[in-house]
């Protein structure tokens, strides 16, 4: 018969995805070493903060699988985390001069409204990237999601940069205001697909994008312009290549030995004949 | 007239107090696993990748459907129920009888959980129809069980089916999934497919009948995401028959499904092609003939296309596919280790089953992700391949599911 006894109890160690209890950490020096596994964001983001304050000036979290907020909102320079596993969703939001390494995947979100700091990320990185990004630099080894810097901005000496290795899908850079978009194609998993999809810079009314290679003109709306990137846009260029080259392992000679594209938006209010009166 | 504040609740300082503290994260969550090698797996390794995708839900909805869970009574039809009352068992048993002869009819075994309170009755039914009303009606079994799930739904006050399917069940209800999981013991049953949910429920309440996945035989759908479209697909399905009455969106992307796939044989990439419609321009880039078909579907199927953002996973005997909206609005990604495929909401929950993936990649827009069984029956017309005008043929020649009037296209 189908009904078994009943057995009351559920069985042992999984009732939450995340224990909510503070993670196990080692310290020697400045460096500190946390053991994240199984433990809620919450505790994580905890710990971190109070050995920031500490005066841990290198943080290696083991174990990551999916915690959000990872490295939330710190506003410090000289640290550096060290992420082992798959960052969840908002990596380095709010991050304000801290300075995050992930071996592995991130999941979306990375970067998100960050103010300042560096993110590397050794994987492919999801949707909504740099979501808001108003500074500091994220560099993607492999391939990225849709809406990547979608509304980046840029303020004075407050310029967000994000590279990304591998491809895009669509709406790259959609609304973005400021800063600069890098995507190479370099680094990919599907080498069918086209570099970026379509939207390529959809409402985009600041900011510059470089793509290594060339874009076809249904990728792009009539608000921005696209030309082959000249000496004067290399010369900008090619510090932040050299920069993501010297972070990934590789080669910049060889990244810049192709042309890249450069999109520019074609006014700073795009929709102005559209919403606001003659 | 003058808005008469004395009937609002108005803003109470102390509550904001109570609530401020907590972050509602939200957003729904989703997972689907499929061993295309037909192995079985516990129910506990979708409870696993439910678990760390908690913070996706708030507590309002939670629900699995697994794939291959009653061999024993592997061609029965197996009915899950839910009642708010015995009145309702009384009058819902007696649609059943009426229809089915009932081979098993029990309580679904559960266990007490932290968590989880006021479930309704649950009862499941091993059921074969009569054979004389299906002579009678010139009927299928399958279209027979489609009309009597829409006859408890809409006719019988407080009697719900959860899942109509052969060698399946759909377990859901309110509370976190990994709770909904443990209620329903669900490490007791093993599936070669297994697909679950986590709601926060946006427009609709959160109740029992409410939660994920919306079945219908054999099909089961989980989704993250909003139908905009709910008003005219649910219009669309009227005219052949299907009656939506679970008061939310998703319950029309499976009937849809069971449109497109069992009664208009469409293979699936069509179906979800249809669903999920690549945009006009991009029609226009394609090469001519499949312009044309792809024109051809849109003109024929505009009504069942799927407006709004949505991350959907259909489970069915022999399979599972994966789908996003057009445009991504949803998370969704997709990894495949040995013989098991799998498509979850975060990457971590395909982590947390499959520790160490072959693959791990983010599908594209509107292209769905298909696992399937080996050596089980693909129960649609995969290998159809339709054109533009067969299309049209495909639609006109089906026969309403029940006694709905009849349609002409």
């Amino acid at each position: 018969m189908m009904t078994k006894a009943a057995t009351v109890a559920p069985p042992a160690g999984v009732i939450e995805g995340y224990r909510q209890q503070a993670p196990s950490v080692t310290r020697d020096g400045d460096v500190v070493t946390v053991d994240a596994t199984g433990i809620y964001y919450q505790q994580l983001n905890d710990a971190i903060r109070d050995e920031v304050s500490g005066g841990a000036k290198r943080i290696v979290l083991n174990g990551v699988n999916g915690q959000r907020y990872v490295g939330c909102g710190l506003r410090v320079s000289g640290v550096k985390l060290e992420v082992n596993g798959c960052a969840g969703n908002d990596l380095a939001m709010f991050t304000d001069g801290a300075e995050i390494e992930v071996f592995g995947n991130a999941q979306d979100g990375v970067g998100n409204t960050m103010s300042s700091g560096r993110v590397v990320v050794h994987g492919d990185a999801g949707d909504v990237l740099g979501y808001g990004m108003r500074g500091g630099n994220v560099y993607v080894k492999g391939d990225v999601g849709y809406r990547v810097g979608i509304h980046m901005k840029a303020y004075e000496k407050n310029i967000p940069v994000l590279v990304c290795g591998g491809k895009a899908r669509d709406f790259f850079g959609e609304y973005m205001a400021g800063g600069m978009l890098v995507l190479l194609g370099i680094n990919t998993r599907d080498a069918a697909q086209r570099i970026a999809g379509g939207f390529l810079g959809a409402g985009m009314h600041g900011g510059v994008i470089y793509i290594r290679g060339t874009v076809e003109s249904w990728q792009v709306g009539a608000e921005v312009g696209v030309t082959e990137a000249d000496e004067d846009a290399m010369a900008e260029l090619r510090p932040i290549i050299e920069d993501y080259a010297g972070a990934m392992g590789m080669d910049a000679a060889e990244i810049l030995s192709q042309p890249f594209t450069r999109i520019v938006p074609m006014s700073h209010r795009p929709y102005a004949k559209l919403y606001a009166s003659m | 007239m003058p808005y008469d504040l004395s009937r609002y609740d108005g803003f109470d300082p102390a509550r904001y107090r109570e609530e401020s503290p907590f972050k509602i994260h939200g957003g729904c969550g989703l997972m689907g696993l499929c061993d295309e090698s037909g192995a079985l797996m516990s129910g506990e390794e979708a409870i696993l990748a439910m678990a760390v995708q908690r913070d996706r839900g708030n507590g309002l909805g939670g629900g699995y459907a697994g794939y291959g869970i009653y061999p024993e009574f592997a061609d029965h039809f197996c009915f899950h129920m839910m009642y708010h009352d015995l009145k309702a068992k009384e009058e819902a048993e007696a649609i059943l009888d009426q229809h089915f002869l009932i081979e098993v009819a029990e309580p679904m075994p559960t266990r007490p959980v932290k968590g989880i309170t006021d479930a309704p009755l649950l009862w499941r039914y091993f059921m074969t129809p009569h054979q004389h009303i299906l002579d009678e009606r010139e009927q299928s079994a399958e279209d027979y069980v489609v009309s009597v799930v829409m006859l408890v739904n809409s006719r019988v006050d407080g009697a719900f089916v959860a899942s109509s399917g052969k060698n399946m069940g759909a377990f859901k209800g309110v509370g976190f999934p990994e709770e909904i999981g443990h209620y329903f013991r669900l490490e007791e049953y093993a599936g070669h497919t297994w697909v679950a949910h986590n709601r926060f429920p946006t427009n609709t309440p959160g109740w029992w009948g409410g939660a994920h996945p919306f079945t219908l035989l054999d099909w089961s759908i989980v989704h993250n995401g909003e139908i905009s479209s709910y008003g005219i697909n649910s219009r669309y399905l009227e005219q052949f028959g299907y009656t939506c009455s679970l008061g939310t969106d998703t319950e029309v992307a499976a009937y849809l499904f069971d449109l497109l796939l069992r009664r208009h044989k469409l293979p699936v990439s069509l179906a979800c092609k249809a669903l999920a419609a690549p945009l006009w321009d991009e029609i226009d880039r394609m090469p001519e003939d499949e312009a044309a078909l792809m024109r051809s579907l849109r003109a024929v199927y505009g009504p069942g296309m799927l407006n709004g953002p949505f991350a959907i996973v259909l489970g069915f005997n022999g399979g599972m596919v994966a789908l996003n909206d057009r445009i991504k609005l949803r998370p969704l990604v997709a990894a495949r280790c040995g013989s098991k495929l799998m498509v979850a909401s975060e990457e971590s929950a395909i982590r947390t089953v499959l520790p160490d993936p072959d693959e791990v990649w983010t599908p594209k827009a509107g292209e769905p992700v298909i696992g399937r069984v080996k050596g089980m029956d693909w129960p649609i017309h995969g290998d159809l391949h339709l054109g533009a005008a067969q299309i049209s043929c495909a639609v006109t020649a089906v026969e309403p599911a029940c006694d709905a009037e009849e349609v002409t296209v």
